[in-house]
């Protein structure tokens, strides 16, 4: 079989091929009928892309990642999206669960799942990101796809109530600062949250891609804390707190804080910085031959709109604006595209982004030169991919 | 966290909390009586409040902790395969393999008592009575020298334990990589 690019089509016919050649029929049209209706529709047998974890002794407290190579756009299915949890995925029947609203506040109330459905929603796009996502990258690990480098990132369109208008309804009482969030799994997961936060953006969401939350995301309800990291984005929810101080739960001082080189830990770094990967041509795939192929990838920032992806085939030479797909959205991830011929000799292909604050996303050298490589958490260096004269492309 | 940085966190904050609403606009929920509030909070702040009332010693820690914990973390605290230590790295978060530990890193003893009262044992977790947390957290404190080994545990004495790594922690600096101008 003569391969003519790297769609995912081809590349998994090749795949196949090489398996043998005589396994795959020739192109025709069926002479059956079909398969009739079905109540939940679920993908063609000839996709397989699924996520990645690795064994565990403790797979209740573990993560899966997100295929990235295998997406097209900008939304994640949710039944790929990535997956971090410190005490299993609960079952929750919606019609038991409760979310009590106390601390710092005139009324303290419980709503039940009713209650959220019936009160004023939106539904907004944004990232979800690990602090720990390419973690490995920062301690000179590079992965070698892009699932197993950056797959702790999804992208959903996200239904639910801001947590503002819920503090609105209970009334906050002077001196409240801060919020901690907590999960209704069997571990009771908690986070400290400004009060700032809190009241700008924050969602309490039901809804995930049109549809009710997965249970591994959070299902039937969960804080989307846009732009900041995973952690905080409290799953299951069950309570919020006013209070007037963080209090400095685990997952704020033992975890997901950055120990820098003098021995001091960074902690509340609650943004994820901008940051980019090409998704395509990239490591695990196989160009074949000299010709075309459009380079694609994504990039996203918490701090805002990406507005600009650059990529350089050039080993970082030189670099060139790639195409930005709308929509281009705050705090989600934007899709770029670059057309690109390869010459047939060996190269490596890299992106870079600016998000609407003038950011420049930095390479790996200036990252470590600051943090060192104690701190793996909050890492969006610049991803390399190196493509081979036999057109294999790959981390190193 | 940086002080300076705080203040100035908690003033913003102050503004931004007078602009919320006074009443309640939909009249959806319902009030939360103080038994719910009761049952429910679990939260533990450095000040402690939020401890409930009990107490617990090294020596009765000594004894639940290998009931309840040294199958995963070592009879010692020295952690085994995914399951971390809880014991040692103190004078070694500069070095170039910082351990970070309860002992060494976590900044508070409340967060301790907190974290093994909502989470562990990591079969099991909120299992634990307030006493059983008392007293294993006394143990940890002790294997970590940050306790003696007479010491008990209740609401009062368990948030002016003074862990070595206190004031270990600074705000947020970024964006603290001054890359290249975007296109140059």
């Amino acid at each position: 079989m003569k391969r003519k690019g790297l769609t995912r089509r081809a590349f998994l016919a090749t795949a196949s091929a090489t398996l043998g050649a005589a396994a795959i029929p020739p192109v025709g049209f069926p002479q059956e009928l079909g398969a009739p209706r079905r109540a939940y529709g679920e993908r063609s047998p000839f996709e397989k892309s699924v996520r990645f974890f690795p064994e565990s002794i403790t797979p209740a407290s573990s993560y899966s990642k997100t295929p990235l190579q295998d997406l097209f756009g900008i939304i994640t299915p949710s039944a790929l999206h990535y997956e971090v949890h410190h005490s299993g995925v609960p079952e929750i029947d919606p019609r038991r669960h409760e979310i009590m609203i106390h601390g710092l506040v005139e009324r303290p109330l419980i709503f039940t799942m009713e209650d959220f459905h019936r009160l004023p929603s939106v539904s907004r796009i944004h990232f979800l990101e690990c602090a720990g996502n390419s973690g490995g990258e920062q301690i000179g690990r590079p992965a070698a796809n892009p699932q197993r480098s950056h797959g702790l990132l999804s992208c959903s369109e996200w239904t639910g109530v801001p947590l503002r208008t819920l503090l609105e309804e209970t009334e906050l009482k002077p001196g409240a600062t801060w919020i901690v969030a907590e999960g209704a799994d069997a571990g009771r997961l908690a986070r400290s949250i400004p009060l700032e936060k809190a009241l700008d953006d924050v969602l309490v969401a039901y809804g995930q891609n049109g549809e009710a939350l997965r249970p591994e995301q959070g299902y039937p309800v969960r804080l989307v804390v846009p732009g900041w990291e995973g952690n905080v984005n409290i799953k299951w929810l069950g309570r919020v707190q006013v209070v007037d101080q963080p209090y400095m739960t685990s997952y704020e001082t033992g975890h997901y804080t950055d120990l820098m080189p003098d021995g001091k830990a960074r902690q509340f770094t609650f943004v994820m910085e901008a940051k980019s990967v090409i998704t395509r041509p990239a490591g695990g795939q196989e160009l074949s031959g000299p010709g075309f192929y459009e380079i694609t990838g994504l990039a996203w920032s918490g701090r805002g709109r990406i507005t600009k992806a650059e990529v350089s085939t050039d080993g970082g030479k030189s670099w060139q604006d790639a195409q930005l797909n709308e929509p281009i959205l705050p705090k989600a991830v934007t899709r770029f595209r670059f057309p690109w011929w390869w010459d047939g000799e060996e190269t490596s292909l890299q992106s870079r982004c600016t998000d609407e604050t003038g950011y420049l996303q930095p390479t790996r050298e200036e990252l470590v030169a600051v943090r060192g490589l104690n701190a793996t958490d909050h890492y969006n260096g610049i991803k390399v991919w190196y493509v081979h004269k036999d057109g294999k492309v790959s981390h190193e | 966290m940086n002080k300076a940085r705080l203040f100035i966190l908690c003033a913003a904050i102050a503004v931004v909390t007078v602009a919320v609403a006074q009443t309640q606009s939909y009249k959806l929920g319902r009030p939360a009586t103080a038994e719910e509030i009761r049952e429910r909070d679990i939260s533990v702040a450095p000040d402690g409040s939020g401890l409930p009332v009990g107490h617990g010693t090294v020596t009765q820690g000594r004894h639940d902790y290998q009931t309840l914990c040294g199958n995963c973390h070592g009879d010692r605290g020295q952690g085994m395969l995914q399951y971390p230590a809880l014991v040692g790295g103190q004078g070694t978060l500069r070095g170039k393999n910082p351990v970070k530990t309860v002992g060494s890193y976590w900044p508070y003893a409340t967060t301790v008592w907190d974290f093994i009262h909502r989470t562990m044992p990591y079969a099991r977790p909120g299992s634990l009575t307030p006493d059983e947390t008392y007293a294993v957290t006394a143990f940890i404190l002790y294997l970590n020298g940050i306790v003696g080994e007479k010491a008990e545990l209740n609401k009062t004495t368990l948030p002016r334990v003074k862990m070595p790594n206190r004031d270990g922690f600074v705000g947020d600096p970024r964006p603290d990589v001054a890359a290249k101008k975007a296109g140059k």
